[in-house]
């Protein structure tokens, strides 16, 4: 269960989005749309907490949120397991046999992550999030670079381990991924011109 | 009402308005005071003849110099702990007074030395302290400005500063055990009994006393600069986003 | 802990780690001392104690950009601060990374170099030990810079700048330990002081680099 209550979010010290608020209960993905700049990245990162929200409450355990975005920490001079076991240890898990066929992988298990193609750099940082183990996944446009098969692949993944086994998933993305979930529009929540809060707002 | 509400910017700018003149007023009374009864109205040392006279400029300078970093310290620990924005940018305002009035330390004490010791420079412990301080000094105020946002550069400098603090002292014991100096010991202290003598010492007090003002009324000056600067910014972000 | 230490070792020896530029840096810096001092023999003697440990310094200076900016630009700084790992093991273990492939090497081959500068016969005890307690330290205070300069488009300037005065107690003792060995002096009290300070960083600044990092990444 993710409950988000208000949270307000600022990029560069100034406020983007004011008050969201939305629930997710187990099982259940939630997509947010909006325009470029509404704050998406923002409104993501500040709720896995990697930055402080201006305020509000995001009510799920810290140890539960991860956040992926198109810079997966994917490093280029390991190999493809090298990359997945070194989260994997990091986050005390081991790798789960099935991620190789989840994410097309099996043939690439011994390559050089810095000779793949976009695509499969892609595939293995999405990979990442199968080896970690958080339940709360915030992803920001995690289909960027893949064709429509991998996307197919993630969506199916993302359906049937991730969200069957109980996680959540609160997704930014411009295309349809083809999973049953509810959209929020951000647009309404675009933070007015004089809300307090920023980090500038002791000097205006 | 708390002492910290004067730290908010907008009081910060009403009080310091008023208050500055008089700062800098009494500074200019203290230093003309001091620097004419130091030169003119002192007797020549019997040993150091009338280049002793600098001491009015060196000793002062050489004590703002330490100074300026314990106050940009304690404005550091202020900010990480209560997060006054006034304290980040006074400590940011106070970084360059501190880097001239060790400069100033550095350059009359080469012209003191040059007499008194035949040379303008020596790697005495004090001399290379001071040397290590503006360092010190150098790199806070590029970190400041290499850094864009402004509340992440006040928090990175306050780390510096507050681990470079704690380097700053180790140096000070590392050059004494390096080499030992030739300086002579602190020209004021309370109980040295090797200190000037009186005729020396009571305008040189004035002259410390006028440094510090003059620091005081630098600071507030400064630090209003930064405020405005900060005002600038945040006018300008808004304008942007309407 | 481990995992990362060993993914960053991993990454240091594989193809463009740059493992080994610091140890090339090292010899030419000696190599071109008497260039530039001439070819005397005891004078090479009196400051070979000094310019092997400003080398080393450097050589150690050049490689500390590295240690967060690759993974600053591809996002495993964030995931690593979101992760089960506290930023502050975490710092340590990359100050461990970067003293196992600078510090470690360069000790290992000092008193080759020193060979080359005509350092006393009584100062090699004092070389091997003075680094090897001093390299540690540096390698932790230039972690805690390369985390104060880690978001800077330019950073490897500053760091230069913001680092080198910290290593100044570091340069002092280790330098004096092998001065007062060639010399036949008590080198105790420094190689102590060396160690103090060492320890001192290792206990204190893997939370200043932590805190530096999460300021950085908000």
């Amino acid at each position: 269960m993710l409950r988000v209550t208000d949270v307000t979010c600022a990029r560069g010290g100034i406020p983007v989005l004011s008050e969201v608020s939305f629930d997710v209960t187990a099982s259940k993905a939630l997509i947010l749309r909006g325009p470029n700049g509404i704050g998406k990245t923002t409104l993501l990162r500040t709720l896995a907490g990697l930055q402080p929200a201006l305020g509000g409450d995001v009510d799920a355990d810290v140890d539960d949120l991860a956040y992926a975005s198109h810079a997966d920490g994917i490093k280029t001079a390991l190999s493809v397991t090298e990359n997945l076991k070194f989260w994997a240890d990091i986050y005390g898990n081991p790798v789960p046999d099935t991620i190789w066929e989840a994410f097309d992988l099996a043939d690439l298990q011994d390559r050089i992550a810095g000779t793949l193609s976009a695509g499969q750099k892609r595939r293995l940082g999405l990979a990442r999030l199968g080896v970690i183990g958080r339940k709360i996944l915030f992803l920001d446009e995690p289909t960027v670079s893949l064709d429509g098969f991998s996307v197919k692949l993630f969506a199916k993944w993302l359906q049937d381990t991730h969200l069957a086994g109980g996680g959540i998933a609160v997704i930014a993305t411009h295309i349809d991924l083809g999973i049953d979930a509810p959209e929020l529009d951000l647009t309404p929540f675009k933070a007015d011109l004089n809300i307090g809060g920023g980090a500038d707002e002791a000097f205006l | 009402m708390s002492f910290w509400e004067y730290a908010n910017p907008k009081k910060f700018m009403g009080w310091t308005a008023p208050v500055l003149p008089y700062v800098f007023g009494a500074a200019a009374l203290c230093l003309t005071v001091g620097l004419i009864w130091g030169f003119f109205f002192t007797p020549d040392d019997f040993r150091q003849g009338s280049t002793v006279k600098i001491i009015y400029l060196h000793v002062p300078a050489a004590t703002m110099a330490t100074g300026t970093w314990f106050m940009m310290l304690a404005a550091s620990l202020i900010w990480v702990v209560r997060r006054h924005h006034v304290s980040a940018l006074a400590a940011r305002a106070a970084a360059p007074i501190g880097l001239t009035m060790t400069l100033i330390g550095l350059l009359t004490g080469a012209i003191w030395g040059q007499p008194m010791w035949g040379t303008y420079w020596a790697w005495d412990p004090r001399l290379t302290s001071f040397l290590i301080l503006f360092l010190f000094y150098l790199g806070y105020i590029a970190m400041w400005e290499a850094i864009e946002d402004p509340d992440t550069a006040a928090d990175l400098t306050s780390v510096l500063c507050m681990v470079g603090s704690v380097f700053a002292i180790l140096s000070r014991y590392a050059v004494n055990f390096w080499n030992q100096g030739l300086h002579q010991g602190a020209s004021l202290s309370l109980d040295a009994e090797e200190h000037v003598s009186d005729v020396f010492w009571q305008p040189l007090v004035i002259c410390i006393v006028g440094f510090v003002l003059l620091f005081v009324g630098l600071v507030l000056m400064r630090t209003r600069t930064e405020i405005r600067a900060r005002r600038i910014r945040a006018l300008e972000a808004r304008a942007r986003r309407a | 802990m481990i995992a990362l230490l060993l993914r960053d070792l991993r990454l240091a020896v594989r193809a463009g780690g740059g493992f080994g530029l610091g140890l090339a840096f090292f010899l030419i810096v000696i190599i071109l001392v008497p260039f530039g001092v001439g070819p005397q023999v005891d004078l090479l003697t009196r400051i070979a104690p000094g310019i092997l440990w400003i080398a080393s310094l450097l050589a150690a200076l050049l490689s500390l950009d590295r240690i967060f900016a690759l993974d600053f630009e591809d996002g495993s700084l964030g995931l690593l601060a979101t992760s089960p790992l506290p930023l502050e093991g975490a710092a340590l273990m990359k100050a461990l990374a970067h003293w196992i492939t600078t510090g470690l090497p360069l000790t290992i081959v000092a008193p080759a170099l020193g060979f080359l500068l005509s350092l006393a016969p009584e100062a090699y005890s004092y070389l091997l030990l003075s680094l090897l307690l001093g390299t540690p330290a540096l390698s932790m205070i230039g972690t805690f810079g390369a985390a104060l300069t880690v978001g800077l488009r330019r950073g490897g300037l500053l760091l230069s700048l913001l680092v080198l005065p910290l290593y100044v107690p570091t340069l002092i003792f280790g330098a004096e330990a092998v001065r007062r060995g060639a010399d036949g002096l008590d080198a105790t009290g420094a190689l102590i002081l060396l160690g103090t300070i060492t320890a001192g960083c290792f206990a204190l600044l893997p939370f200043a680099t932590a805190a530096t990092l999460r300021m950085n990444l908000r």
